[in-house]
């Protein structure tokens, strides 16, 4: 699982019958910290967050074993809000 | 599996419920010499890992759900064990 912040939302009317009552949000990978990691991502959210906020989220056969119904096409899902995350330093 | 030293913890309140009282271990991935790779994973901790400890990460989901004794699920990143040495020839 990676951290991740969330950039937006993606509407899309027509979609894969096994997306139907999720949301699909705008994610870019972050490290601890929040500084940017690499490209941004589409994910499902299944934890009702909103843009701005924190997250992790888990990537690959995974992601989409996540939802209620396993039997969808998800490679990334958001599966957590953060609270807090502290990283010390190596060889502190 | 990756060789991986814990350097930190994340909290969080809100999460999929296959995480649920489970304990979510920052783990930055490390060379046999102890020097950061740069990999950075949130992972659940199967083995009572604590902080600084030098430890052996999985990052596949069959891998994580026998040691987790559930079915595959949502969880791929697991701590499976604390490394006492390396020795490299």
């Amino acid at each position: 699982m990676n951290f991740g912040r969330v950039l937006g939302t993606v509407v899309c009317t027509l979609r894969v019958p096994s997306f139907r009552g999720h949301r699909l949000l705008l994610v870019q990978p972050t490290d601890t910290a929040g500084t940017d990691q690499g490209r941004a991502l589409v994910a499902v959210d299944l934890v009702s967050s909103a843009t701005g906020q924190r997250v992790f989220f888990v990537r690959g056969r995974e992601a989409a074993n996540a939802l209620p119904d396993p039997d969808n096409p998800a490679d990334a899902a958001i599966v957590g809000i953060v609270d807090a995350a502290t990283e010390r330093p190596l060889g502190s | 599996m990756f060789l991986a030293r814990v350097v930190g913890e994340v909290v969080a309140t809100i999460k999929h419920r296959e995480l649920a009282a489970q304990k979510l271990l920052l783990v930055r991935g490390v060379q046999p010499d102890g020097t950061p790779s740069g990999r950075l994973a949130i992972a659940l901790d199967s083995v009572s890992a604590g902080t600084s400890d030098l430890v052996l990460v999985v990052d596949e989901g069959n891998a994580a759900a026998q040691v987790l004794r559930r079915g595959r699920g949502a969880v791929r990143t697991v701590i499976v064990g604390v490394v006492d040495e390396v020795s490299t020839s």
